[in-house]
């Protein structure tokens, strides 16, 4: 117990020596002094000479701080975290309802396409022939960036907002097919004898010795489904506009706001990270060993 | 023993089994019966068909030709009329003891009431004296434990035929010899008719009525019936001292060594005959040591596939 608290103390640590380093350099590299002394090098002349071109040494200086220090990202981070819900009109709105709006057609194309995923890949799973059926179409269909499908939805769908939900449906529903199939496929051949000898009826035998043997593999899926979602949904809202997180980085690139954008990346970040965290619990929850 | 009489409870009729693209059956011509409350073991080397048999007696499996019949009607499918215990315990990882066993009860009993379901649990758990580790999922529990949960979720359907595959294969032998001993208990306080295929000479003295011995594969049969003479009351520790014991023993190992290889490709008769060589003299022609000489146990024990 010991060696491994003293092991995950040292890796605590090393991270936070590892943040601190970023951070420093982070400083160091937006310094103001760092242009100014430049400046300050410079003979009365030659800065004369450069104002005439139009380069103002000493503006120069004031606009070095177009790339945020850690102490503006700081405080920024403060106010948005403040008030994450205000909303002044469709290009002002906190982070919170920007970040309510992705979560909410993350959910709702992830849900669709898990309620098509998982039954059709039970289906493919059980049956070698419906596999064979509807292979071609899933290797055709995979490898297609969602992105791809977005002037299709919008011309055909008409709605931004639902094209957005359908790119996410899109993109979440292989890696769920394809592992829900593979699962149902592979579990062992003994369990279900034992379902045939004890004369099993087809629907508890699928909820009760399939779904919970392929359960691993169909979570294994599902968070690789939710992974890609996430990452499609800020290209997408990117794409369509409007509101959600992907929207509010475009957004405030317009206005060159660089600090809400790196604070939106850090979001996204730690957004990402806290589904994975949910799938991964899921998945220990039905794991197994066998 | 009169065991071959009229009131046979399985019967197998001409039982063969050809896999598709082999040329050859694997078994042909298999006739045997089981009476009702008897205990057969079936031995053979590996690929004779023994767990094909099984399968079919099981409804897992369809022959090539003949018939399998149970209690008068044909066996067509699986049937919760028979439980079957697997080479490989069998067991479903993400359930308690009390929920693999609890699955087999519903499955049988589907209008039982939680409380009745819970007391046959219960009891089969403690017929195989498991009571202590009953919430106890499979992976925390050793091999021979896990062999007994399979024995009894089994038992705890209540099937007229019991088929037991290699069950304890894969165990050590002290175990083995426990566990051994817990099935002739339990099989002797339910009069429990069961078919099991064993690699083990001695398990199957111990344990059968009956052995029936296969010839080799390709076209493989039951070239012969042996009777087990020896007291129902038998025990493990002294059946060695028993004279028959030997006997058997012999007769059962000259036949894997010997005679299964020379009555392959379906030289066994179809009718196989009943032998007792418990009951037979010892050999004039081997005077003094031989007849009590037993052959170490790894000569006995048929190499396992």
């Amino acid at each position: 117990m010991a060696p491994a608290l003293r092991s995950k103390l040292q890796s605590s640590l090393l991270s936070l020596a590892v943040l601190a380093l970023l951070l420093l350099t982070w400083h160091i590299a937006t310094l103001p002094a760092a242009t100014a002394r430049a400046a300050s090098g410079l003979t009365p002349e030659q800065i004369e000479y450069q104002k005439m071109l139009g380069k103002d040494p000493a503006a120069a200086t004031a606009k070095s701080a177009g790339f945020p220090t850690p102490a503006q990202m700081g405080e920024t981070i403060v106010r948005n975290l403040a008030h994450p819900f205000y909303d002044n009109g469709p290009n002002d709105k906190g982070i919170g309802i920007q970040l309510g709006w992705s979560l909410l057609r993350v959910g709702a194309g992830f849900g669709l396409a898990a309620l098509v995923a998982i039954p059709l890949g039970f289906l493919i799973g059980m049956s070698p022939i419906v596999y064979r059926a509807l292979d071609p179409f899933i290797q055709v269909l995979k490898p297609i960036s969602p992105l791809a499908w977005m002037p299709l939805a919008l011309y055909t769908i008409k709605d931004s907002s639902i094209s957005g939900i359908f790119v996410i449906f899109i993109c979440s529903i292989w890696p769920m097919l394809i592992n829900t199939a593979f699962g149902v496929s592979a579990v062992r051949r003994e369990w279900l004898a034992v379902a045939r000898t004890l004369e099993v009826r087809p629907l508890r035998k699928a909820f009760q010795v399939i779904l919970p043997a392929a359960a691993p593999t169909i979570l294994t899926g599902m968070r690789i489904s939710m992974g890609i979602a996430w990452l499609v949904i800020v290209a997408a809202e990117m794409l369509v506009g409007g509101t959600g997180i992907g929207y509010f980085v475009w957004n405030e690139w317009n206005n060159l706001a660089l600090t809400n954008v790196i604070f939106a990346i850090l979001v996204i970040g730690v957004v990402g990270m806290a589904l994975d965290l949910v799938f991964a619990r899921a998945q220990r929850a039905v794991s197994y060993v066998d | 023993m009169s065991t071959d009489d009229g009131a046979a409870f399985l019967t197998v009729e001409g039982l063969a089994k050809t896999y598709a693209g082999a040329t050859e059956a694997v078994f042909e011509n298999v006739n045997f019966r089981v009476g009702r409350g008897e205990f057969v073991c079936i031995v053979g080397h590996s690929g004779c068909g023994k767990t094909t048999i099984l399968n079919v007696l099981a409804g897992l499996e369809q022959a090539s030709a003949g018939h399998v019949f149970m209690a008068g009607r044909e066996v067509a499918g699986p049937s919760l009329e028979r439980g079957v215990v697997f080479q490989g315990h069998a067991l479903m990882p993400w359930l308690s003891v009390r929920g693999n066993i609890a699955f087999a009860v519903r499955s049988k009993w589907p209008d039982a009431t939680p409380a009745e379901a819970e007391t046959q649990v219960e009891k089969y758990v403690e017929m195989v004296g498991l009571g202590a580790a009953i919430d106890k999922k499979p992976q925390a529990l050793s091999g021979g434990m896990k062999q007994r949960v399979g024995i009894a979720r089994a038992f705890a359907i209540e099937p007229k035929l019991l088929l037991l595959d290699e069950p304890f294969g894969a165990l050590d032998a002290l175990t083995r010899g426990t566990i051994q001993d817990e099935l002739l208990r339990i099989c002797a306080e339910t009069h429990q008719t069961v078919f099991m295929i064993t690699h083990d000479v001695d398990e199957a003295i111990l344990l059968a009525d009956k052995i029936l011995l296969m010839s080799n594969g390709p076209r493989a049969g039951v070239a012969e019936i042996v009777c087990n003479t020896m007291s129902r009351q038998r025990q493990r520790a002294t059946l060695h001292h028993d004279a028959q014991y030997c006997r058997i023993r012999n007769h059962l190992v000259d036949f894997l060594v010997a005679r299964s290889r020379e009555l392959s490709h379906g030289r066994a008769p179809a009718q196989p005959p009943v032998v007792s060589p418990g009951l037979e003299p010892d050999p004039v022609d081997a005077p003094g040591s031989a007849p009590n000489v037993v052959p170490i146990k790894a000569a006995a024990r048929v190499a396992s596939p």
